[in-house]
């Protein structure tokens, strides 16, 4: 059964997969006063970004995210392999993944859509840009978008 | 040898015949001579017929060994008396005389007869016939036959020795030398020298000379295998220069693409982040700190224009396509449409002939014209800006593009500065922008191997030239 996620007064769980505390900063201000209430999970490498989804070691009780925005450049363990990871799992493979990065390159938007990423955003430089840049895809995601329901 | 051996043959021949001819004429003379004699010392026995002293008269012949017999003859032909050396024999046939003629003669069988007629008081009185043999010619040939045997070997021996000698002092030395010259000329092996003789003669100053020309070689050839060894070298340095450079130009757009790629995560940091500091503290501070925000917000705004221009430049040389057959008429129209809002607002107008298809990286070109027209656009004069843009071939294997405005003008002294990167003729309240727009241009023609440069006066607007070869 599909739900409208937000509308039933639970909080979305978001988790940003993201080592750039700057960045993790910007993008909770940017999350601040979005229209749909959410709780912003962070995992600063692609390790922990592993133990968040699969519910592993302190992360055990972690939700189940209903959106995840993953930076491709992680210590550790790269966003690419996360990205894989997810969509061969059965269970999370209908979470939406969106691959919010500093890369223009034409090989790294190419292999994230190879890999079923959702979308592919490059992190404006401007501020502006950047704050309305993830207001969107919060809206775009949580707001507008039908996804199914957790099929677990 | 054969020939002195032949001459020398040839001219004892030559006086050999020349004698045997000359001892007949002899021979002969004395035989007439002989019939003379005999032939008036027998008219009285003739007249009075009396034969027995007419032998008489011819046994003095006896003193001749060389007559064989002698014969009287009557006017009618019948023998009279006869004289014969070796005794008996008949009295052979008198042969006639020929008519009009005292005497005749006739060689045979190796002897010589001799017919008299014997005239007295004008009147044929008889004939005197005399034999002779000719002994004394072939004896006087074997002796002469053995002089010039020995004459002739003699002088063979002499020409062999000194042709011997000759061989050893001229021929040899020569032979010697024609082999050297020919091992130099074979194996352009020039360290080789001909022996010298040590006779000091012309031959031994003509070796000298050659040996001497051989040395003057062997240093030029040298001196010649030295200057292009050096050239060879210099050439490799040349090239190995040219590697070089090419490479650490490869490694510095490499090194400048990496860390303006790289600077740019940062600088977003700082900038986002004044930015941040802008909104949400602007008039909560004091104007000190709104200022000093506010200069901080620029500063990293303009830093953030100057990397993402250099990205740009870079990627012109790291990132660019292969170019291939690309139609310079639709880049131009992807450009006009890139810059449809800046030439509406503008009121401008942008016109072009017909343009070639040429070999070049398509969005390159469209990256060149956008950044020339965008200029034209952008530093216009007073008057609606107008941009015409031509293509002509110029000697068969280029394209000139030009690209012609009314625009502001350059001044000629600005031809260059205009094409560096980050130069600006104009301050930045005048007109934006980072100064990278003609650079880039310029850098993508140069890697299609062609060149870019400005015509212009100011006030008179300007025109912008680009050539792109017709082939790769």
């Amino acid at each position: 059964m599909a739900i409208n996620i937000g509308e039933n007064g639970t909080p979305i769980e978001i988790l940003l997969v993201e080592d750039s505390p700057g960045d993790v900063r910007l993008t909770q201000e940017a999350l601040r006063d979005a229209k749909v209430q959410n709780t912003l999970h962070v995992a600063s490498d692609g390790m922990e970004a592993t133990s968040f989804l699969w519910r592993q070691g302190k992360h055990a009780n972690a939700p189940r995210p209903d959106l995840v925005l993953l930076d491709l450049n992680l210590p550790k363990k790269g966003g690419r392999e996360i990205l894989e990871e997810i969509k061969l799992d059965p269970s999370l493979k209908s979470i939406p993944v969106v691959v919010l990065t500093t890369s223009t390159a034409e090989e790294d938007i190419l292999r994230s859509y190879q890999l079923h990423a959702n979308c592919y955003i490059t992190k404006p430089v401007d501020l502006d840009q950047f704050l309305k840049v993830i207001k969107t895809i919060d809206n775009f995601w949580l707001a507008i978008v039908k996804l199914p329901s957790d099929p677990t | 040898m054969l020939v002195s051996g032949a001459a020398l043959l040839l001219a004892c021949l030559a006086f050999g015949a020349y004698d045997v001819f000359a001892l007949r004429q002899a021979i002969v003379h004395n035989l007439s001579i002989l019939a003379q004699i005999a032939g008036s010392n027998s008219v009285s026995a003739l007249l009075f017929n009396d034969p027995h002293e007419a032998e008489k008269t011819l046994s003095a012949l006896k003193a001749a060994p060389n007559i064989l017999s002698a014969h009287i003859y009557t006017t009618d032909g019948q023998p009279f008396a006869a004289y014969s050396r070796d005794r008996g024999g008949e009295a052979p046939t008198l042969p006639p005389i020929p008519a009009g003629q005292t005497e005749a003669r006739w060689f045979q069988d190796g002897q010589i007869v001799l017919v008299r007629s014997i005239i007295f008081q004008g009147k044929p009185t008889g004939s005197v016939y005399i034999q002779s043999d000719l002994r004394e010619i072939n004896d006087r040939l074997k002796r002469y036959a053995g002089i010039a045997a020995i004459v002739l070997l003699t002088s063979l021996l002499a020409a062999l020795l000194v042709s011997s000698i000759f061989q050893r002092a001229v021929a040899e030395p020569i032979t010697h030398l024609a082999g050297i010259a020919g091992v130099v000329s074979r194996d352009k092996d020039y360290s080789v020298r001909a022996t010298p003789t040590g006779s000091g003669d012309e031959l031994a100053t003509l070796i000298e000379t050659f040996n001497e020309m051989l040395a003057q070689i062997q240093e030029r050839d040298g001196a010649l295998k030295k200057a292009h060894g050096e050239l060879e070298q210099q050439v490799q340095a040349v090239a190995r220069r040219a590697e070089e450079l090419t490479r650490s130009n490869t490694e510095l757009e490499q090194f400048a693409y990496v860390a303006s790629h790289d600077l740019q995560e940062p600088l977003r940091m700082v900038a986002s982040y004044t930015q941040l500091l802008a909104k949400r503290y602007k008039g909560r501070l004091d104007s000190d700190a709104d200022e000093f925000i506010a200069y901080a917000v620029d500063g990293a705004h303009r830093m953030q224009l100057l990397i993402g221009d250099l990205l740009a430049y870079c990627r012109v040389g790291t990132k660019g396509e292969e170019p291939r057959e690309t139609s310079s008429e639709a880049a131009l129209e992807q450009a006009l449409l890139n810059l449809q809002g800046a030439i509406q607002e503008s009121g401008g107008v942008v016109t072009h002939d017909p343009l070639p298809t040429v070999i070049a990286d398509g969005a390159q070109l469209v990256q060149l014209f956008q950044n020339v027209v965008g200029n034209a656009i952008k530093y216009r004069s007073a008057e609606l800006p107008r941009v015409h843009v031509s293509a002509n071939k110029n000697g068969g294997n280029e394209w000139i593009f030009s690209m012609r405005d009314n625009g502001l003008g350059i001044d000629p002294k600005y031809f260059e500065k205009i094409f560096v990167m980050f130069q600006r003729l104009h301050g930045r309240e005048e007109f934006s922008g980072t100064g990278i727009g003609l650079t880039v241009c310029k850098k993508i023609a140069e890697r299609h191997g062609g060149r870019m440069w400005v015509e212009s006066e100011p006030g008179k607007g300007s025109t912008f030239y680009f050539a792109l070869p017709e082939k790769r």
